[in-house]
């Protein structure tokens, strides 16, 4: 009887283990009734309502409980890993699920922090544009499978067209015109996300040659390829809103500031957010985004599951649910989310790809056409240097 | 049992405040000094002290964080003194009183929202006198909110501090015999501040030194606040520790380790600083007394602190009044003073996750207050039972979880309660929360518990009642509103805890005032009215609960209507 | 010999310093008077009789009460009744419950509502019990705190200065009662006041402190 009794209450943990994300059958049985911690950003209203969405859908179909943790920053949940590492809590994290990509991700793989891998046995991976869209690689970094991508962001910017009338083709074009309209312009202050964002789009776009980007930053090249960024900074610096003694947080810590007039252009990574932003009152109805000549830098958006969750089947079944047409057309609904599909329009049935024809990309929206081809993102050490550099030269101003 | 229990109690009190302090400050010593053997890092060495002295920022930081407390605690202390002195007994000062108690529940993120609200270059009042004042169609580009003078981040914390420091200088005025004092001091021509700062003064003072110190401490290391309000390039040194504690890179823990040292040594040293000022004021003020100036100027500077302090009280209810209106906004441009239309869709999205955060606040809250209450009477009981009477160093124990900055015991604390494998969760959280809520409770309730008239309970026990029998058939009821409200005390501090609930939970228990912060840095100023509402109400309830149900309970019996 | 209250070389000191020594024995309906100046140690005797004396006191010799010696007994079980010269109604019950709780339990509820009754028509104030007690005179509130001593049935009676609160005509009125129903019962009591005229009243023995 006693022996029963244990080996009851080991069976669910070594059921945990065995589960084979190719088994689909035996993961989604094992997923009901778990419970999945999904730790990602909770500054945007609109993420957070579909992320619920999401929970209520999951819940009514595989019985699965989806928590939002809603953080300040991604880094807090992988700090969270990681120390449960080192207490050597190796089962049951209070993590389940990160939204993550970039230096996060390079980090917690190279670190041996990840379940998987997973992502290219989930079903819906099938209908996932493998060729078209840079979702096998996180910022040149192999994604093996190790993360589950949900979402495409470019970089676009947001103007207010009762301000500025043209949309501007370069960076250089943004510089002149900060000078001519000081005050007007800022990014969310590195290291977050958007803020370095913008600092690699900078550099991109003025770089005669950005491909030495893609490959490791060295002592040997770092300064020189660099050096251009800061001189452009050292101007535009002087020219930004609050004279670069302050920055917005976050990206859509901006849109209040364009409401209230502070700002006229500002940088977006999602190229739908300004259309639902309109539509939640928070930007006015003049707001229209633009891309740059030579194209804007794009990524991907994933999911990873942490080594040592508890409710790895559920998470994979809430990743899998991410890549249903359903949930990818309702987050390409600039009324509600706004963000790019990694779908593969071609692979859709008539019916789910009816889903996505039906869209009204919201007035602030540019059509695929316009947004054009996303530029890679340089390899993550480039932004890693590059963000410690700013805070050096100005986030510590005296 | 229950008579083997009771004599403990104070113990158990003092471990459960203090244990975790101690095991806290205890698991950051070593990493500070580079020993950290999950990561991979033996010392003892001083390389994480090294980093931090060549981080750029730092002596800018460290300066922010003194400055901050510097200034927010002389500014307030100095509005209390004028306030107190100029206005004591008076009609106005009641009324300032009556109005500034509820304040004292705001949590301090809400209070903190409210004021950006509202003086922000784009804020309510720049709306209100906008154009036709002051031509302005466009807000101006002036750094006023995460100033690097570190000014509004001081002007938030003052608003919260002048209510607390005044309610407690009430509670000593009653101790210092402070109306016959002013009038001799009066019948002898002495103006109304001038003759209560020489005369009533230094024996109030002594009594609010400790929560003085307190407002210091909390302002040098303050968080939250500090996120909402506080410069970013660089951000105070608090700010910059939670950023190195939660940073990937394994080895900015160890950088904040020692920063949290730093900033420990930090408050000593202010601490310490604020001390050598008081004895140099002493012996100046004595010098001043004994030149027996009548003090001239009395009426101007009586009526400038009037103003200071209903601009105090005007701030935060006007802040509460603006994040409601930010709640039930549609689109509202700048220079409108009102929103273009008001909205319920702002209330019916947040509806579902603010009701969830009110649940786990309200459990936190109200268990962590109850376990404070229930220590907290049983402590009062051993004291007044086996005439255990609590010395200076036992009110000294009591401030300590209040002096020592948060960011300097929490993180240790944090991977102490992982080592030990215990669940993140509401439990750990609730502990964490024991920490803060049990000073407050006991400060809040100690007074009145021991002011009451003992005969009653001779009385009582010669009606053949038992020790037990006095307790809850007499005292307990008597006192219910002085307990309710201290009830209230621990529930509002608890609402208002951010830090404990963010590193002790792992992110899993999310509180309103988690989740207004998490939602605060998307800038969603609804949102933040929706959530900032939500958390005030969360304070404020209980005590209109704690006024409510004993007026109630207690309707017929007017003996207890003033108690 | 043994019926009353008798108070065996009670010696009390404050911090060292002797402050008073008594002996003495009261009878059964007999009336003590302590009297002497303020600060003298009047409280502080009767303190040491309930056993509520303050720890910087310390007393020796015993107090013994109708052949039990109560001296280290829990206050609660000693059967010694006290009046202090405010009234110390329990604010927060009526003038029935503050009755209920001097009355001894046992009896079913209309038994003892019916006592109460009793009590309260004993001493003219049929139909208080549902009153709030902050709503009575100074002098009904004397007589139901005299009638909540009573109901607990008191082996002693212990007065501090009990009527010095209250006007003249009232005063000697209160007086009367009490001694009348202490007398009525066999209690011994002990009286603490600075007044001659209760002294005399009393009609016992005088023992006065310096």
């Amino acid at each position: 009887m006693k022996y029963l009794a244990l080996i009851a209450a080991l069976a669910p943990s070594v059921a945990l283990a065995d589960t084979n994300p190719g088994d689909w059958d035996a993961v989604v049985k094992a997923a009901n009734g778990q419970t999945v911690y999904w730790h990602a950003w909770g500054g945007s209203t609109q993420t957070n309502d579909f992320i619920a969405w999401v929970g209520d859908r999951v819940q009514a179909e595989y019985g699965v409980t989806l928590e939002h943790v809603k953080l300040t920053d991604t880094a807090d949940a992988v700090t969270r890993v990681l120390s449960e590492k080192q207490a050597g809590q190796n089962d049951d994290s209070a993590v389940d699920m990160i939204w993550i990509n970039g230096a996060n991700f390079a980090a917690m793989k190279e670190a041996d922090l990840l379940f998987g891998p997973f992502a290219e046995q989930l079903p819906n991976w099938a209908l996932v544009d493998v060729d078209g869209k840079t979702v096998q690689t996180d910022f040149t970094v192999p994604t093996d499978g190790m993360e589950s991508p949900w979402a495409m962001a470019q970089v676009v910017f947001d103007y207010d067209t009762a301000d500025i009338s043209e949309p501007m083709g370069s960076m250089r074009e943004i510089l002149d015109w900060t000078a001519a309209n000081p005050g007007r312009f800022t990014y969310p202050q590195p290291p977050d996300f958007l803020g370095t964002t913008f600092l690699k789009q900078v550099l991109v776009d003025i770089l005669d040659d950005p491909s030495v980007l893609s490959a490791e930053a060295t002592d040997a090249n770092y300064a020189a390829t660099t050096a251009p960024l800061w001189d452009y900074l050292d101007k535009l610096t002087p020219n930004l809103w609050r004279q670069g003694q302050a920055y917005p947080p976050t990206g859509t810590a901006m849109f209040p500031l364009i409401s209230d007039g502070e700002l006229d252009l500002s940088i977006s990574f999602s190229p739908g957010a300004a259309s639902a932003a309109i539509a939640n009152f928070e930007l006015p109805e003049t707001v229209r985004t633009f891309v740059l000549d030579k194209g804007t830098i794009g990524n991907a958006s994933f999911v990873a599951v942490p080594y040592n969750s508890g409710s790895t089947e559920g998470a994979m079944i809430v990743a899998n649910f991410l890549l249903s047409p359903e949930a990818q057309a309702r987050a390409q609904d600039p009324n509600l989310l706004g963000y790019g599909t990694v779908l593969n329009m071609d692979a859709l049935t008539d019916m789910d790809r009816a889903k996505f024809d039906a869209l009204d990309l919201g007035i602030a929206t540019l059509s695929p056409a316009e947004l054009g081809t996303a530029v890679a993102e340089p390899h993550p050490s480039w932004m890693t240097r590059i963000a410690e550099d700013w805070t050096a030269r100005y986030g510590v101003a005296q | 049992m229950k008579r083997r229990l009771l004599p403990a109690l104070p113990t158990l009190t003092i471990l459960a405040m203090l244990g975790p302090v101690a095991a806290g400050l205890y698991w950051k010593i070593l990493p500070a000094f580079g020993h950290f053997p999950a990561a991979g890092a033996y010392g003892p060495n001083l390389d994480a002290f090294r980093a931090i002295f060549a981080w750029p920022g730092f002596s800018e930081a460290a300066w922010l964080s003194i400055r901050t407390g510097l200034i927010a605690t002389s500014i307030s202390l100095m509005i209390v003194v004028l306030l107190t002195a100029g206005w004591s007994g008076t009609r106005a000062f009641r009324v300032l009183e009556r109005a500034l108690s509820p304040l004292l529940s705001v949590p301090h993120a809400a209070a903190a929202f409210g004021l950006a609200f509202l003086i922000a270059p784009s804020g309510w009042i720049a709306r209100l006198i906008s154009p036709w004042l002051t031509g302005w169609e466009q807000p101006l580009d002036l750094l006023i909110i995460r100033d690097p003078l570190c000014i509004t981040l001081a002007l938030g914390l003052i608003i919260k501090e002048v209510p607390f420091l005044l309610l407690m200088t009430i509670a000593a005025l009653s101790q210092s015999d402070a109306h016959r004092k002013m009038a001799v001091a009066q019948a002898l021509g002495y103006g109304r501040i001038t003759g209560w700062v020489k005369v009533v003064f230094p024996s109030v003072y002594a009594q609010i030194r400790l929560p003085v110190y307190v407002v210091l401490a909390y302002a040098m290391t303050v968080v939250d606040v500090a996120l909402i309000l506080g410069p970013t390039t660089p951000p105070p040194l608090s700010v910059q520790i939670v950023n190195w504690m939660s940073d990937p890179d394994l080895m900015l823990r160890l950088q904040g380790a020692s920063a949290a040292l730093i900033q420990l040594i930090l408050v000593i040293a202010a601490l310490g600083f604020w001390r050598m000022v008081e004895a140099l004021a002493a012996r100046l003020g004595r010098i001043w007394i004994q030149k027996g100036t009548r003090g001239q100027n009395d009426t101007i500077i009586r009526n400038a602190a009037l103003v200071l302090g209903v601009t105090t009280a005007s701030a935060v209810f006007l802040g509460i009044l603006i994040l409601t209106l930010w709640s039930f906004a549609g689109f509202w441009s700048f220079p409108n003073a009102t929103p273009d239309a008001f909205t319920l869709r702002n209330w019916q999205r947040h509806g579902p996750g603010v009701s969830d955060a009110v649940w786990e606040t309200a459990i936190i809250a109200l268990t962590a207050a109850v376990i404070a209450l229930v220590l907290t009477i049983g402590c009062l009981e051993a004291e007044h039972r086996y005439h255990l009477k609590m010395g200076k160093g036992g009110v000294w124990l009591l401030y300590l979880p209040l002096l020592i900055p948060q960011v300097a015991f929490l993180p240790g604390l944090q991977t102490l309660f992982i080592n030990m494998g215990a669940a993140m969760g509401r439990g750990p959280v609730i502990l964490a929360h024991l920490i803060f809520v049990l000073p407050y409770v006991y400060l809040s309730l100690a007074d009145p518990f021991r002011a009451w008239d003992a005969r009653m309970g001779t009385i009582a026990t010669a009606l053949r009642a038992t020790p037990d029998g006095v307790l809850w058939r007499v005292r307990l009821p008597m006192l219910l509103r002085p307990i309710l409200t201290a009830l209230a005390v621990g529930i509002a501090v608890s609402v208002g805890q951010y830090l404990p609930t963010l590193l002790i939970g792992g992110g899993r228990v999310t509180t309103l005032t988690t989740e207004a912060l998490a939602i605060a840095s998307g800038g969603d100023r609804r949102a933040i009215g929706v959530y900032g509402l939500m958390q005030t109400f969360a304070a404020l309830v209980p005590f209109t609960l704690a006024i409510l149900i004993p007026a109630l309970i207690w309707r017929n019996r007017r003996g207890l209507r003033h108690g | 010999m043994d019926n009353g209250l008798t108070l065996r070389n009670v010696t009390i000191a404050k911090d060292a310093k002797p402050l008073l020594a008594v002996d003495y024995h009261i009878n059964p309906g007999e009336v003590l008077t302590v009297m002497g100046p303020s600060g003298v140690g009047k409280s502080t005797l009767l303190s040491y009789i309930t056993g509520t004396l303050a720890p910087d006191f310390t007393a020796q010799g015993q107090v013994i009460l109708n052949g039990r010696d109560i001296s280290a007994s829990p206050s609660h079980i000693r059967r010694v009744g006290i009046l202090f010269q405010d009234d110390l109604l329990f604010p927060h019950l009526s003038v029935g419950a503050n009755l209920a709780f001097g009355l001894l339990p046992g009896g079913s509820q209309t038994a003892r509502n019916e006592k109460i009754a009793q009590a309260l028509d004993e001493v003219d104030l049929a139909g208080f019990a549902e009153r709030d007690p902050a709503t009575l005179s100074g002098g009904q509130k004397a007589r139901v705190a005299l009638m909540r001593m009573l109901l607990s049935e008191p082996e002693a009676l212990l007065l501090d200065e009990p009527f010095s609160r209250l006007d003249a005509a009232l005063r000697a009125q209160i007086r009367d009662m009490v001694f009348a129903r202490a007398k009525a019962r066999a209690l011994p009591v002990l009286m603490v006041t600075h007044d001659a005229e209760d002294a005399t009243a009393a009609g016992g023995g005088i023992l006065t402190l310096r």
